[in-house]
């Protein structure tokens, strides 16, 4: 008979240690607002959105005119690209690569006299092909080398370009951000705890002991669970409220939620458990722990939406528990796709109970 | 109905038969010792009293119940420190105590357990932060908190510093002037002569000895003796002129000679002192629970050699 008193008190006793314990206090909740803190500053601060690019004007100029200027005016007046004049003299490629830079744009010397003659002529554009910086910067200079052109035979555009945009709100990256981080914190806090307690208890025979008294392992783990549930909670309100606050992300709260952040710590403590109570020492379970769980937290989509990744790695993500839990938050908190989380949650409860019970049934309180 | 019934009790693990068709019954009351040096199948034993481990084969009865099959109940009734106790590290003993009451659903008070184990000074510290006297006695302060009959301590004192193992007798000692029934493994001779009413000497899986202790000595030593300190040809002199067993020692210059009856060392005297040769000291003597340990337990020791002679008298074989 599970009893609830019973799986009260040890829930009063294991999350009054957990919170004596700065470390675990520090990994469960301030850790993961530190990672959006960080992600938040890289990705979504001060940037204006342009590319840096260096460019020498060898133009001589013609008949009073420098058109090499001209051009790297426009350049820079355009929203792509920022443009930094380097001095002529000196090898233009060594002073890229001193920089560290990659994207450089060279004007020939004969640029005015060949426009102005209508010669052919050739503005040299240094990149990176694996940048995708420099696909920007070559687009944005050939566009303006066509609005030259026909502007030397006064000739005038008749393809023009509309920008709209796809959502009625436009998503940052911090929105997307900010589900991953739940995700990732959902996983690691639980699965790391778990995999560590359980090999601990095993091997200082502290599960021996709980087995003289009338706990039961189900109530010793779901007493777990209900600690990661309430901590995952907590997170989640902290990882919230940062990311509105400091970086003014645009996600939504929803009931929907709920159903992740109480399945997702249930899924991963059971997970730990079953990996630590596997595992012959705490050495061996660390190691498995580790084995599961970081591929999990780069491929599930946590840092970055999986749609970025190869097709054959977006299929193995789908095999990963974590997929479900950083999709499902997704669908909520940021494209509001209610069927999808719906059946997110569905397969997330089935994944949860297929490991919970395995969990239970493996872990031992004696040994025979 | 005897507390403790155990009967042709086996268990192997793998070739090695650690528990090997070993049988004893401990009576109400009493504080039974399970004595023998490490691997000697003490905490097999036990563990299977406990319901901790399966046997593979003979009959255990703990309050009339077994443990394997029946541990849920048993553990209800009974209490346990287990070896090398260990608790969650960020708990102190109080709140271990409360804990223990809500998974026992028992009321009990914390601070007279606590005065009991006599731990009633460092209720606040957290089980980390105390000692190895402290943390056991944490244990048994927790496997009081049902208030069982019977108790079982395997290795109560083993690691502990000589005050903190008497501190430990004395509460062993109150619980039995409770009426408590006590098993409890040692490899401290001392420790098992000091608590127990009965001894079961453990080697190799079989017991070697069991009794009160006073039982083994009569039983398994040599008995009374008598030791002169004298020469080679003074022991062949007494020897000659005597009916009595006459044994010499070269190395240490002894002459021994074991007595049937008090009035022997008569004889003996008076044909040393017939012989007209010089003799020494003389003494008699009875071997204690020492010498009849080391003649029984064949092999040496566990890794540290702790054949419980904690008084540098230890000697291998």
């Amino acid at each position: 008979m599970v009893s609830g008193r019973r799986i009260f008190a040890d829930f009063k006793v294991f999350s009054r240690g957990f919170l004596r314990n700065k470390f675990g206090l520090f990994f469960g909740l301030i850790f993961p607002v530190v990672l959006i803190l960080i992600f938040g500053a890289i990705f979504s601060g001060g940037s204006s959105g342009t590319t840096i690019v260096y460019a020498q004007n060898l133009d001589a100029g013609f008949g009073g005119q420098n058109l090499g200027n001209t051009f790297l005016s426009a350049l820079n007046e355009s929203s792509t690209l920022q443009v930094v004049t380097v001095d002529v003299s000196g090898d233009f490629a060594e002073y890229l690569a001193d920089k560290s830079q990659s994207d450089g744009i060279v004007i020939p010397a004969d640029f005015s006299q060949n426009y102005i003659t209508a010669q052919p002529v050739n503005i040299t554009v240094y990149g990176n092909p694996a940048s995708s910086t420099s696909a920007i910067v070559s687009g944005t200079v050939n566009g303006f080398a066509g609005h030259f052109n026909l502007q030397r035979y006064n000739g005038t555009a008749i393809i023009g370009l509309e920008s709209k945009s796809v959502n009625t709100q436009q998503n940052k990256y911090i929105d997307y951000l900010i589900p991953g981080l739940i995700g990732f914190s959902v996983l690691t806090s639980p699965m790391f705890s778990l995999v560590n307690i359980s090999s601990d208890y095993k091997k200082n025979k502290l599960f021996k002991q709980l087995s003289l008294t009338p706990l039961t392992k189900m109530e010793w783990l779901t007493s777990k669970m209900l600690w990661y549930i309430v901590l995952t909670i907590a997170g989640f309100l902290l990882m919230y409220t940062v990311g509105t606050l400091a970086f003014d992300a645009h996600i939504t709260l929803s009931p929907l939620l709920i159903p992740f952040l109480i399945l997702g710590p249930m899924l991963f403590a059971s997970l730990g458990m079953l990996v630590g109570t596997v595992a012959k020492n705490p050495e061996t379970a660390g190691v498995i722990g580790n084995i599961i769980t970081f591929p999990m937290m780069f491929l599930a989509g946590t840092f970055f939406p999986i749609s970025q990744m190869p097709e054959y790695l977006q299929t193995f993500a789908h095999v990963l528990p974590l997929f479900y839990v950083t999709e499902g938050l997704n669908n909520v908190m940021v494209y509001n796709n209610i069927i999808g989380a719906l059946i997110d949650i569905a397969v997330l409860t089935v994944i949860t109970v297929v490991i919970f019970v395995l969990a239970v049934k493996m872990f031992k309180w004696r040994e025979d | 109905m005897l507390p403790i019934e155990v009967t042709q009790l086996k268990k192997n693990y793998g070739s090695l038969k650690a528990v090997d068709g070993i049988s004893f019954t401990v009576k109400e009351g009493e504080v039974f010792g399970l004595l023998g040096p490490n691997g000697a199948g003490k905490t097999t034993t036990i563990e299977i009293m406990e319901g901790l481990r399966e046997r593979d084969g003979g009959d255990v009865k703990v309050l009339g119940l077994d443990p394997w099959k029946k541990g849920y109940e048993l553990h209800k009734k009974i209490g346990v420190i287990p070896q090398e106790f260990t608790f969650m590290e960020k708990t102190t003993p109080r709140e271990a105590i409360l804990y223990y009451a809500d998974l026992f659903n028992v009321k009990c008070d914390p601070d007279q357990i606590l005065k009991d184990v006599l731990l009633d000074e460092k209720t606040k510290t957290y089980f980390e932060d105390l000692s190895g006297g402290q943390k056991r006695k944490t244990g048994l302060a927790l496997s009081l908190v049902n208030n069982p009959d019977l108790l079982f301590l395997d290795e109560p004192t083993t690691g502990l510093d000589p005050n903190a193992r008497r501190a430990i007798w004395e509460v062993i000692r109150s619980l039995k002037a409770k009426g408590k029934t006590i098993i409890l493994t040692t490899h401290y001779l001392d420790e098992a002569q000091q608590l127990s009413d009965h001894v079961a000497i453990m080697d190799h899986g079989r017991i070697v000895a069991m009794g009160t202790t006073e039982e083994i000595i009569q039983k398994h030593g040599s008995g009374e003796r008598l030791e002169i300190q004298g020469t080679q040809s003074l022991a062949d002199y007494i020897k000659e002129n005597t009916e009595l067993d006459v044994y010499y020692d070269h190395p240490r210059g002894i002459i021994t000679i074991p007595l049937k009856k008090k009035i022997d060392a008569l004889a003996a005297l008076a044909a040393a002192e017939q012989s007209g040769m010089e003799w020494g000291q003389i003494q008699t003597r009875q071997d204690s629970l020492d010498d009849v340990f080391i003649k029984l337990v064949s092999e040496p020791m566990g890794e540290q050699g702790e054949v419980a002679v904690e008084n540098g008298k230890r000697r291998r074989r």
